[in-house]
């Protein structure tokens, strides 16, 4: 078919009229790296123009884990007192308060995906010359990027709870933050994927979600938990990230070594302490993972 | 020097959902610059039809090249050389209306220098130039039809396809993106490729295919397939449909038909006809219609079915296949 050899599009007879003229510019950047990585862009951007207009998430997003530190950590207190070694529980509970604010939001602005899916705003991607992968990129950086800056918002918090603001350790926890909401978001895109429902994408977030939290080390020491309970948290990726945001806090608090050895017990692999490096390697290779399981998903969707 | 390449060109294209046959083997051949028109019934094929042309669905067999490029083997050179309007809106209704517009251009790489020129063309083309800023989730349905309309020109396509442009909307928003549409068929290098179940829009095309079942069943201008039916049709109300038809045989040698509860049958002049058979038919005529032929004959003609019947008999596995 005669057609179908050509290879270059038709009509770059430059005669035009204005509104429907082809520059040959346009239709010469189709494909290629350059087009996926201004893709990735665009829909990361998308994320956060998003996110800026919606205030009502922002706020509720901060109500969160405003209760958990101040209600249900308060009330925990005169409780726990007693075994903290005199280390407010609070300030015990901080790292695992950041990162279910990291948890939750990541995984919702994954949600998205199914979102737009459900609304249409998903085709408007998928018949772009752009590939699927960096479609599903974007949307992972960006729902990293939107619940990093929601963890700032709680970051605000720590003085609150007797986390002091040192700049050498906010910039820690920004950055293990931001390393988890990337491996969050990856795990929610991987979900979401291939769902056509907003609903049942929340009844699997709300089915995945708390476990996850639960058994993550967020609101005890990992240390001193029943063996089959301890083997769960190994293989929750959460736990990976949380372990080393509270090493940062108590590296920049003044505890005493009886506080250390409660709380700040780390995780273990058969009694071996894994360093901080390894823990965040752990949580960047299970996001990696997750991340191109969600991109395999993604194009074997439709 | 027009290239003459067509802008669409299909060879036996085919698709199949497990056992079903949606479109069932059909060839066009578009021309760069015409408005091109897919009429059928929903569910005959036609959005199938647009999804395997826009690279959105693999054709289970044939073969298809748009502004000169295969579907399956370029996709990526297919999509953008088209444009694209779905029945379902696909703008995000949390973004303004430049916004949208933005998004669109940053994926189809249109170079940043013109993009502020474009957005003011194709903006101001479809009347929304002051509504730039706004939130699109705040735009009526007609409003978003044409934003949508902007946004596929925006990339400055070869081939536009409209799939049902004006589905669901008021008849004033209908004949507004009508016009909207004969303003770019004066620009005669882009190409329309528009489906429609609305008889009295594909009139607007320069040729038309009607299908149905998944067949393409004819394919020509709307003169040319009105002229195929040929005469003027008439429509009788008798108290004995049965002995009118034997009149008509006896005294006229015309054969009638029974189509929805009237005698129906075509001759060349029906105003002079009418007189006729007020003398010669011996029988009640309690009334008489006499009608031009329009599409909606000439697909009956060709399907032996008007198209909302066409449409109420559709099985339910259309449904189905239209959810995916």
């Amino acid at each position: 078919m005669s057609s179908r050899q050509t290879s270059s599009p038709v009509g770059a007879d430059g005669s035009m009229p204005p509104l429907v003229a082809a520059p040959a510019a346009v239709h010469g950047g189709h494909g290629g790296i350059a087009a996926d990585l201004r893709a990735i862009k665009v829909v990361w951007s998308r994320e956060l123009i998003r996110f800026s207009r919606d205030r009502t998430r922002i706020v509720t997003a901060l109500l969160q884990p405003a209760l958990f530190l101040f209600v249900l950590g308060t009330g925990l207190s005169s409780l726990a007192n007693a075994s903290t070694g005199g280390v407010d529980l609070r300030t015990f509970m901080f790292p695992g308060a950041l990162g279910m604010t990291v948890l939750f939001t990541a995984v919702f602005s994954a949600g998205s995906i199914v979102w737009d899916r459900e609304f249409g705003f998903l085709r408007e991607m998928l018949v772009a010359p752009v590939s699927r992968t960096s479609i599903v990129l974007g949307k992972c950086f960006g729902g990293a990027t939107v619940s990093t800056l929601q963890g700032l918002l709680v970051l605000a918090l720590a003085g609150l709870v007797g986390v002091p603001y040192s700049p050498a350790l906010l910039l820690i926890l920004v950055a293990e933050c931001a390393l988890l909401a990337f491996a969050l978001t990856a795990f929610g895109v991987m979900v979401a994927a291939r769902m056509e429902q907003f609903q049942s994408f929340m009844a699997v977030v709300q089915a995945v979600v708390f476990p996850l939290f639960f058994l993550s080390g967020a609101l005890y020491p990992l240390r001193g938990l029943p063996t089959w309970l301890q083997v769960i948290t190994q293989f929750n990726p959460l736990t990976y990230a949380i372990d080393p945001m509270r090493r940062a806090v108590f590296d920049h608090i003044d505890a005493s070594p009886v506080a250390r050895e409660a709380l700040n017990t780390g995780v273990h692999w058969w009694g071996w302490r894994v360093p901080t490096l390894l823990e965040l390697a752990v949580v960047a290779c299970a996001g990696v993972g997750m991340m191109l399981l969600a991109v395999a998903n993604f194009r074997r969707a439709e | 020097m027009v290239d003459k390449t067509p802008a669409v060109l299909t060879r036996g294209l085919a698709k199949r959902y497990g056992d079903i046959e949606a479109v069932r083997g059909i060839d066009i051949e578009v021309e760069p610059g015409e408005t091109f028109g897919f009429l059928g019934p929903n569910g005959a094929g036609k959005s199938t039809t647009i999804k395997m042309l826009c690279t959105l669905s693999a054709p289970t067999g044939g073969s298809a090249s748009v502004a000169g490029y295969d579907v399956i083997s370029q996709r990526d050179q297919v999509r953008g050389s088209i444009g694209l309007v779905f029945q379902d809106t696909t703008l995000d209704g949390y973004l303004s209306a430049e916004q949208n517009l933005r998004f669109h251009a940053e994926l189809y790489g249109v170079p940043r220098g013109e993009l502020e020129t474009r957005m003011r063309d194709v903006l101001d083309m479809v009347g929304l130039a002051d509504r730039r800023r706004s939130l699109v989730r705040t735009f009526s349905g007609g409003m978003k039809r044409r934003l949508e309309i902007a946004r596929g020109l925006l990339h400055s396509p070869r081939v536009l396809f409209l799939d049902e442009p004006t589905i669901g909307l008021d008849p004033q928003t209908r004949s507004s993106i009508w016009a909207y549409i004969a303003e770019l068929k004066r620009h005669d290098d882009i190409t329309i490729f528009l489906t429609t179940h609305y008889m009295d829009e594909a009139e607007y095309c320069d040729r038309i295919a009607i299908i149905d079942d998944g067949r393409i069943i004819v394919t020509d201008t709307p003169e040319a397939l009105k002229a195929t039916v040929g005469a003027d049709q008439i429509r009788l109300r008798t108290p004995d449909d049965a002995a009118a038809i034997a009149q008509l045989r006896q005294h006229f040698g015309i054969e009638a038909q029974l189509r929805e509860g009237a005698v129906t049958f075509s001759v060349p002049r029906g105003e002079q006809f009418v007189p006729r058979l007020f003398t010669e038919l011996d029988m009640v005529i309690e009334s008489v219609n006499v009608s031009r032929p329009s599409l909606d004959d000439v697909f009956m003609s060709y399907t032996g079915n008007t198209i909302r019947d066409a449409e109420s008999s559709s099985p339910d596995w259309m449904a189905m296949v239209a959810r995916r």
